[in-house]
């Protein structure tokens, strides 16, 4: 039966789409009937301070998968930023701006590494940004003696603090990370760039023949994907007001996890950034939800673990199921 | 249909270490004219498309437009003087919009700062003069915000062939368009390549597939051993004898003056 099998792979782009929003809206329907505390303003105010790291990786991890590739290192590079901004202003003294630029610098030189890798030595993203991992990961405990940083100067954590919108809290990391998202869709959505970014993902080969030089369009994503992960290392430090040599471990997958939750293609080429960010708050609330309820935080990652496997098989059938 | 020249190669050659795929081979094509190149494989058919479009670079021989000398390096030194190439492969991106696919690599951004600092695309203007370039051709299709891979494959390649047309001055260079495609849809695009040509451009139409070529073309350049084994008027020679020149079993002077072209 073709055309029944055609109709349905029709219907599944849509879903797509639209899918992330209702399957957030599901389980914050279920968590507010487990649990009162659930849809109160604090709680939701916790939940985004929660999601905020995460969420702006995912912007950076968003543009890297658009392109079919995907960075591994997103995490560790996060981390290496967070120590990097905490020495220079905490330990050397120096001035937070300063100390900002340099982890910022950090992580976009990192993002260009694995352009670089990924451009000019052709190999694949999946490879290269494995070995940044760990070598990110080396450097962060190497230069931290893998200790903690705690002296850290209050402005360098401002992003941290909170004003009040309609009696509830609001931090301003938050509103620093939907700024970005806001800055990120409208780039992907109305410049020539955004519009490269995707015809790269999509059809390399087609974009070559179109003029468009694809080497520098995957330079510029992963650096400015590193430069994400930069803005995300600030807000964690803001966060938890340390410098954190084991900060990330858990956001390389869980920043994946809410670009393939959000409906963008593994595959490249497809996908609205907006949707990481609700793929990133569906993890954040099934991890709040869960913790209200009592849950272990075993059963938190395995849940993770077979939405995203979820996800993927939806992607996997909405684009190749018909072929 | 004039005898005016738009574009002109003499003694084209090009190596690949010991193969010798261009071996001084002239080639002529005249304006508002559709040019059917055909040849066996490894003619030297598609090394001849390649220098024409800017793909390869000729180690000799001279390639001039509108009585002008060129030196193409790459493709887009070839799209600057005005030749647009349509590939074989379709390249178009399937989950892009149509206008988007006909401006991508050239989109226009809307006027003034917005354009100029913030390089914001111009998507109206674009929707509509792609729409514009779609009715032209009249390739019956509504919505240019419509994803390409929902079209058929005669339609992508209407994409594809309104976008060279778009941006073309002299020539449209055409890679098999209708190699991939149905009865029904094949003829679809012989009208398009047509069309092509009422629109004053030069078509040079690279096809596997004679009755096609018959149909459409106003010469036929018969590529052979790297060289110009001869240039054939449709309308006075057999399709039959045209694969016999192809294939080397006619030999080209033994033909009658009035099948040349």
């Amino acid at each position: 039966m073709p055309s029944e099998a055609r109709t349905l792979r029709e219907r599944l782009p849509a879903i797509g789409t639209l899918g992330p929003v209702i399957a957030l809206a599901i389980a914050s329907a279920f968590f507010a009937t487990q649990h009162e505390r659930f849809l109160t303003g604090a709680n939701v105010s916790l939940i985004l301070q929660q999601v905020m790291v995460v969420g702006t990786i995912a912007i950076g991890q968003t543009l890297v998968i658009l392109t079919a590739g995907v960075d591994l290192s997103c995490g560790m590079v996060m981390a290496l930023g967070g120590i990097v901004m905490a020495k220079v202003a905490g330990t050397l003294g120096l001035p937070v701006p300063l100390a900002i630029a340099a982890g910022v610098g950090v992580t976009t030189c990192f993002g260009l590494l694995n352009g670089i890798l990924v451009t000019r030595v052709k190999l694949p993203p999946f490879i290269v940004t494995l070995g940044t991992l760990n070598i990110a990961f080396a450097i962060t405990q190497l230069s931290s003696d893998a200790q903690t940083i705690t002296d850290v100067p209050p402005s360098l954590v401002a992003l941290g603090n909170a004003f009040t919108l309609g009696g509830t809290e609001v931090v301003y990391g938050v509103v620093v990370m939907l700024a970005a998202y806001l800055l990120a869709a409208f780039i992907l959505r109305e410049t020539a760039a955004g519009r490269h970014v995707y015809a790269v993902g999509n059809n390399p080969e087609a974009a070559r023949l179109a003029g468009i030089d694809t080497a520098r369009v995957l330079l510029g994503v992963y650096a400015i994907a590193g430069a994400c992960y930069g803005l995300a290392a600030l807000l964690a430090v803001a966060r938890t007001g340390v410098g954190d040599p084991n900060a990330g471990q858990t956001d390389n997958l869980d920043a994946i996890t809410a670009v393939v939750l959000g409906g963008t293609s593994l595959f490249g080429g497809r996908g609205v950034v907006w949707g990481s960010l609700v793929g990133a708050l569906i993890v954040g609330t099934f991890r709040n939800g869960l913790t209200l309820m009592g849950v272990s935080s075993v059963y938190q990652i395995l849940i993770t673990g077979i939405l995203v496997i979820l996800a993927v098989a939806t992607d996997q059938f909405s684009r190749h199921g018909g072929r | 249909m004039g005898d005016a020249l738009v574009m002109q190669g003499r003694g084209l050659v090009k190596r690949f270490g010991h193969v010798t795929a261009l071996d001084g081979t002239d080639f002529d094509l005249r304006a508002g004219e559709i040019l059917a190149v055909i040849g066996d494989n490894g003619a030297g058919k598609s090394s001849l498309i390649k220098v024409l479009s800017g793909a390869l670079i000729p180690d000799a021989g001279a390639l001039s437009l509108d009585g002008e000398r060129v030196y193409f390096r790459t493709p887009m030194d070839a799209r600057r003087a005005g030749i647009e190439t349509v590939y074989q492969d379709l390249a178009v991106a399937p989950a892009m919009t149509i206008a988007e696919n006909l401006y991508l690599g050239r989109e226009v951004r809307r006027p003034g700062v917005l354009g100029s600092v913030f390089r914001v695309l111009d998507k109206a203007r674009m929707r509509e003069e792609a729409e514009r370039h779609m009715r032209a051709l009249q390739i019956g299709i509504r919505t240019m915000t419509q994803a390409v891979e929902t079209l058929s494959g005669g339609q992508r390649q209407g994409v594809a062939v309104a976008r060279s047309v778009a941006f073309a001055r002299h020539v449209v260079i055409m890679d098999e368009p209708t190699a991939a495609l149905g009865v029904k849809e094949g003829t679809m695009v012989l009208d398009l390549i047509r069309r092509v040509r009422e629109r004053g451009l030069s078509v040079v139409l690279i096809s596997h597939n004679m009755p096609h070529v018959f149909e459409v073309a106003d010469r036929i350049h018969v590529a052979r051993l790297g060289r110009r084994a001869a240039v054939l008027n449709p309308r006075a020679i057999s399709m039959s004898d045209t694969v016999a020149v192809m294939t080397g079993a006619l030999s080209p002077e033994l033909l009658p003056t009035e099948v040349l072209a």
